[in-house]
């Protein structure tokens, strides 16, 4: 990441949250890339019936808004835990950014 | 099809308006100041910020054009929802919280944040400008498409009255009403959507054979050894006498064309007099291995002087005039939905399903058969042009699966350049969200990056919520009966008002509202980039706060008065194909700098700026010499066209990456 934390706890803080994210990030984009893939080299996989009379191109395009919805709420959680263990030093954080906006004010 | 406007719908509309007005004029002492104006002095709670962004993302294309695509042509539609909902994952995971640590008021803020540099406002000023042009176009063409049928106001009123509600909300209180409206917007639209599907669901499907006449097998063998007019009068005469019908004469008619209007050369049809008035019944002629069917159609004609006319006459709901029917019905369900004693003959008989359950909807769907539209264009040589709309019986796996609408229908094709025009437009929707200007500078209204975070995550679980509805929504509406020919944008207000009046008029209202948000959001976009990146940070001009908010101000209205003349000047033009430019534009010039800004630390100003630069012009220069523009916009013939594939996105974004990286390394001094 390119910004430079201000105390090393925050940056671990941080650091651990981005890396979630973006280990999501890839994972996600790899069953995005999937669904795309098959779809424009074998379209016709797309016809098969997968489980209750669901067809792949149903099961794997809901699967995507599913695994999307899921993967944010994982997020949101694992980075909430990570702000409450940095605590006193994310409010240092806050109030760094909020020292920029404080100029505008 | 002919609307009557619902007064029900007019009344509810104008509440929402006249709420929306008096909360943003409430609202307006908050915004005098730059930071109230631009960013809501970034005191909104994260959970309305994310029912915003869902206010500010859904338009009128996620609506009304996803829906309409999939009653048209089935699943394809929804791949632009998967596409959309994924863009939301770079924004969550890579774009969110740094948006929110590093910018202030707009999104050239985040990109200059390391290097004050004008160079980089500029850029990043003009690129929000064209992005946010680009997709304010069909957002004002798609009020003045929908204002007609909707409230019953021609074009050009729906327009203005857009155009002057959405510059009051973001003039009176910037940001603070903009976010209000959307957060009202996208709530509406979220429930009554659901509220919409649950109805679906609970009405099941039914089989509707007597919609559209067939008739057959007849016993005529089509003869095709001496093509031609002569022979298709031959066989048309014989196929009268067959079915005890006469043949429609159009010299019968007074204003009606002779024979040169084109349809004796159409192989295809046969047009019958009408039993029941001076009009005719066409019926498309199809060989199957029984025999000869005719299976009814319905045309219509728009002459030298403009009229139109459905079947032989005049377009009206009066005595002596036609209007095309609605369309869109099962013709066959699974066996066991069969009535008991359809053997014997009565295959009129109409089944239906009863209430449905999420899952099963789509298996009984797919085991069914649905009756899909196409049309065929005959042009006479007197200057008539006729549309022929045919029933196209569909079975309902292939309405369950990809590559049935044109522009998709490459995957199936097999031509190398189709299906990167796939990936490319796959590629455009997953790197467009995450830099829209509208869409990025919502992150500054909330406090922290943590805010920023939660918000995000409200957002995906709202929009990926109602992108799961608009598959059932637009199936819904395929299969309803309700459905305009001529026009698959109203789907979903069809939908609704198969089902009743009431919600008919609050669909159409949410539908028009709809547009009142996203607008709003582009509006406050483009004039943050006006004031404070080109004005403010490019020229130098030093604005005390008040004025800068009154620059703002200006800005919006001039914005504002510019996308009204737009909106009025292109209301011809099919509009969607906007939005996917809008997205192919914003994800080449505005993504790869913003990314490479956070996670390469060589990255120089010069290369941000070169990166913008070179993204936006050749995703814009691309678009603009595409076959799809060629025919759909210019209107000269597609094949004549330069580029290979009409979808930018592989293509420009990885040159304006490579574009950021040559540059920075041959820039590494200036930092």
């Amino acid at each position: 990441m390119s910004e430079q934390p201000d105390s090393p706890l925050d940056a671990e803080a941080t650091q651990k949250a981005s890396r979630l994210g973006l280990t999501l990030f890839f994972i996600y984009t790899l069953v995005y890339l999937g669904f795309v893939l098959l779809n424009a080299f074998a379209a016709d996989t797309m016809d098969t019936v997968v489980v209750a009379g669901l067809n792949l191109a149903i099961v794997y395009g809901f699967g995507l808004i599913i695994v999307a919805i899921v993967m944010a709420f994982i997020y949101g959680f694992a980075s909430r835990t990570d702000n409450a263990v940095a605590a006193p030093t994310s409010s240092d954080h806050g109030s760094t950014t909020d020292g920029t906006e404080g100029s505008a004010k | 099809m002919i609307y009557d406007p619902s007064i029900t719908a007019v009344v509810v509309f104008f509440l929402f308006v006249g709420f929306t007005v008096g909360l943003s004029f409430y609202l307006g002492s908050k915004a005098k100041s730059s930071a109230g104006y631009f960013a809501a002095h970034g005191q909104i709670p994260w959970f309305i910020n994310g029912v915003a962004f869902a206010g500010d993302y859904l338009s009128a294309a996620s609506f009304l054009g996803i829906c309409g695509m999939i009653a048209a042509y089935g699943y394809d539609g929804f791949l632009y929802s998967i596409g959309y909902l994924a863009g939301w994952i770079v924004a969550l995971f890579v774009i969110a919280e740094p948006m929110k640590r590093l910018g202030k008021f707009t999104f050239a803020d985040a990109l200059d944040a390391k290097f004050n540099s004008p160079g980089i406002k500029a850029a990043a000023g003009i690129s929000t400008l064209i992005v946010s042009v680009f997709y304010l176009i069909p957002q004002m063409v798609g009020a003045g498409v929908l204002i007609q049928p909707l409230l019953g106001f021609p074009h050009w009123v729906g327009v203005v009255l857009v155009g002057c509600v959405v510059i009051t909300i973001v003039v009176t209180a910037g940001m603070v009403s903009t976010t209000w409206v959307q957060f009202l917007k996208g709530s509406l639209l979220v429930v009554f959507s659901a509220v919409l599907v649950v109805l679906v669901l609970k009405q099941g499907f039914r089989t509707d054979r007597n919609a559209f006449e067939t008739i057959g097998p007849l016993a005529i063998a089509s003869d095709n050894s001496d093509p031609g007019s002569d022979q298709a009068n031959g066989l048309r005469t014989r196929i009268a006498q067959e079915t005890g019908r006469s043949l429609y004469a159009a010299g019968a008619q007074p204003d009606a064309a002779d024979s040169n209007d084109g349809w004796s050369e159409s192989e295809n049809y046969i047009r019958f007099a009408s039993e029941s008035d001076d009009g005719f019944d066409v019926f498309r002629i199809e060989q199957r291995e029984d025999g000869m069917y005719l299976t009814e159609a319905q045309a219509k004609t728009v002459n030298t002087d403009g009229k139109t006319l459905i079947g032989g006459l005049p377009k009206g709901t009066d005595n002596g005039e036609r209007t095309l029917k609605p369309v869109g019905h099962l013709s066959r369900l699974p066996e066991e939905f069969n009535a008991p004693d359809s053997d014997d003959g009565s295959a009129n008989a109409s089944e239906e399903t009863g209430r449905l359950g999420p899952i099963q909807f789509f298996d009984v769907l797919r085991r069914s058969e649905v009756t899909l539209w196409g049309s065929d264009r005959i042009a006479g040589t007197d200057g008539t042009v006729t549309t022929v709309y045919y029933q196209k019986p569909t079975s309902g796996s292939r309405v369950l699966r990809p590559g049935e609408h044109p522009r998709f229908a490459g995957i199936r094709s097999g031509r190398w350049t189709d299906r990167v025009n796939f990936l490319s437009l796959m590629l455009a929707l997953f790197c467009g969200t995450a830099s829209l200007p509208h869409i990025l500078i919502r992150y500054y209204t909330v406090k922290d990056a943590a805010a920023a975070r939660k918000s995000t995550i409200v957002g995906i679980a709202s929009i990926g919520f109602f992108y799961v509805l608009t598959l059932y929504l637009g199936l819904g509406a395929m299969t309803s009966g309700t459905l305009d020919v001529t026009n698959s944008n109203m789907a979903a207000p069809l939908l609704a008002r198969g089902i009743s009046d009431l919600l008919f008029a609050i669909i159409s209202a949410i539908a028009f509202t709809t547009v009142l948000g996203t607008v709003s959001g582009l509006i406050l976009a483009s004039s943050g980039a006006v004031a404070h990146d080109l004005l403010g940070g490019v020229m130098g001009v030093q604005f005390s706060e008040g004025n800068q908010v009154r620059v703002a101000k200006i800005a919006a209205v001039v914005v504002g008065a510019i996308s009204i003349v737009l909106g009025i000047l292109f209301q011809n033009l099919n509009v969607s194909y906007l939005v996917g430019w809008a997205f192919s534009i914003a994800a080449s010039a505005n993504l790869p700098a913003l990314v490479m800004l956070l996670f390469w630390k060589r990255t120089t100003a010069a290369g941000i700026i070169a990166s913008v630069v070179v993204g936006m012009f050749s995703s814009l220069g691309w678009i603009l010499l595409s076959a799809d523009t060629f025919g759909k916009v210019y209107g000269i013939d597609p094949a004549s066209s330069p580029i290979p594939f009409s979808q930018p996105g592989i293509v420009t974004i990885p040159l304006a990456l490579l574009t950021l990286v040559v540059v920075s390394l041959m820039t590494q001094k200036a930092r």
